[in-house]
């Protein structure tokens, strides 16, 4: 598989479909296992680090997990490819920079992805579109059953599974979810989530771009106990309080704004929609912002039949034979074709920020029927 | 818009408070606000923490004389000296021989848990296993019967009995 052979698609979890797709984009569980009698890496030489790689990449490569898996050594390939995959949720941004023998395996339509020498040993991944942990867990739990029956995980009955980091020790899991709250930003609302979700012991980070500044009104909500308390015990706080909660308040802010303050979000609309359409130059930050009050839009008339002025003339664009979930999907394409590594790998080489900022604003317009397709 | 204390730096920092239903406002820079007692690190990198916290525990010396310190992992040559720099672990073993000291931190990190509950592997021995299920499932059955969920605590605690029973004296 080359790179090129993802770059122009949309992964199957930022498809904009799967349960509660209004407000969650995707569901994710991660799981950190490290072999029995191996030293953990921060003191493993290369050569030992080679064998570890070689030995997971074979077991990993093997598994029947019904779709076609391919490798990808992320210490042999361009930073450009590294970010790539990064944009993509498939590494993390620890192991795009890292350092020595190092690989993900990943199916390709990438609902999973291996992590290898992370900085664990291995780093299961499944993602799914929508709110579907309890199917996420399904799935990587049966891939780990049939790695574990081949290989001899670090385990101890009283801490569980030995991690390199204290913090992902027990279970090894990481559950995350990641939401699109544009109504809860736009209401001003966004920081008592934060704030209940960090008293909560969770993370809440972004979804693209660098540190926790969540650009495009994503946020990415994970667990950080992962200690003293069980996979599925997590999965149901996430499945039957906190997210349903969270996707409610959404909601209910999405519907304040229609009927206290419709006027505002017209604006907000048809400001992005006029900006995206005509813009000749435009910061990947700018883009997340604009491309989310679409999105929102969008959603706005699908779920909830919101009859503004400014969404009907947004959906009027939709052409005839093209579904409205459809042209969600089209925004969440240009949400990651124009993320920075996307734009360079697609266009064939190096671009400085300006040209990004030119050619980013260029297949934005295309896209949404914009002046000057040129 | 200027510090409000000292009038010469911009205001960085924006504080809104609201004291029986009256709304106050404060602009300051970071300089004014550290002086107030105002912290501005809304994030304390991992590295950080881990160094802190393992820092306000008595030292190695106090505990275990003075070779603590100097104690290393026979299976990779690790010292907890390494660990507050690097936050990561040597090894397996490490969790064992430095036991003592990462258990504060271990505590911290996981919601004062220090006990595994969950997935075991099919590879661990099954008296074990069960062992490990009994100690989960009773403390699933304290948190029932402390948040009064009586019915939950009942099924729990029938699934102890059921699993003490099925086991060979």
């Amino acid at each position: 598989m080359k790179i090129t052979d993802i770059s122009n698609n949309i992964n199957e979890w930022f498809s904009g479909a799967g349960p509660h797709c209004d407000a969650v984009i995707s569901s994710r569980i991660r799981l950190a296992r490290n072999l029995d009698g191996h030293k953990f890496l921060s003191r493993c030489s290369d050569s030992e680090k080679t064998e570890i790689l070689n030995l997971l990449k074979n077991v990993t490569m093997s598994l029947q997990i019904g779709d076609n898996v391919s490798y990808v050594s992320v210490d042999e390939a361009s930073s450009l490819d590294r970010n790539l995959l990064m944009e993509r949720h498939l590494i993390s941004r620890g192991h795009a920079l890292g350092k020595g023998p190092r690989g993900v395996v990943l199916a390709h339509r990438e609902f999973f992805a291996a992590m290898i020498n992370e900085e664990d040993h291995l780093r299961l991944q499944v993602l799914k579109p929508g709110f579907q942990l309890n199917g996420c867990y399904e799935q990587i739990n049966s891939i780990d059953d049939r790695i574990e029956k081949q290989i001899a995980y670090a385990f101890s009955t009283k801490y569980g599974y030995l991690t390199a980091c204290p913090t992902n020790l027990g279970t090894g899991i990481r559950i995350s979810v990641m939401l699109h709250l544009p109504a809860l930003k736009m209401t001003g609302q966004i920081k008592k989530f934060l704030n209940a979700a960090r008293a909560m012991n969770l993370a809440v980070r972004g979804l693209f771009g660098e540190g926790s500044e969540a650009a495009g009104d994503f946020y990415q909500l994970s667990n950080q106990v992962s200690l003293g308390i069980s996979e599925m015990e997590l999965i149901k706080q996430f499945e039957a309080t906190l997210v349903p909660e969270i996707i409610d308040y959404e909601r209910q802010a999405r519907q304040k704004l229609l009927e206290d303050n419709s006027q505002s979000l017209d604006d907000k609309v048809s400001r992005a929609l006029a900006l995206l359409r005509n813009a000749h130059l435009i910061s990947s930050q700018e883009a997340l912002t604009l491309l989310s009050h679409i999105r929102l839009g969008i959603n706005m008339r699908e779920h909830m039949g919101a009859e503004t002025p400014a969404l009907k003339s947004l959906c009027g664009l939709i052409p005839r034979n093209v579904a409205r979930s459809e042209f969600i999907q089209t925004i969440n394409r240009l949400f990651m074709l124009t993320q920075p590594a996307h734009l360079q790998i697609n266009h064939g080489r190096h671009l400085d920020p300006t040209k990004r900022d030119a050619l980013r604003a260029k297949i934005i317009r295309s896209e949404l029927g914009g002046e000057s397709r040129q | 818009m200027y510090c409000q204390i000292c009038k010469k730096n911009d205001a960085t920092i924006h504080l809104t408070e609201i004291d029986k239903g009256v709304r106050s406002e404060m602009h300051l820079c970071a300089g004014c606000a550290q002086k107030q007692g105002i912290s501005v690190n809304s994030q304390v990198p991992l590295k950080d923490l881990l160094s802190n916290l393992l820092a306000v525990q008595p030292s190695d010396e106090e505990i275990y004389g003075s070779d603590i310190g100097q104690k290393t992992c026979p299976h990779c040559g690790f010292t907890i000296e390494q660990f507050t720099r690097e936050a990561l672990l040597g090894c397996q073993h490490d969790y064992e021989i430095f036991e003592n000291q990462l258990l504060p931190l271990i505590k911290k990190a996981h919601n004062g848990k220090a006990a595994h509950c969950g997935k075991v592997p099919s590879k661990v021995p099954s008296d074990e296993r069960k062992h490990m299920e009994l100690a989960s499932l009773q403390r699933q059955l304290d948190e029932a019967v402390r948040d009064e969920q009586y019915e939950t605590a009942a099924e729990l605690r029938d699934r102890i009995k059921k699993i003490q029973t099925d086991t060979p004296k």
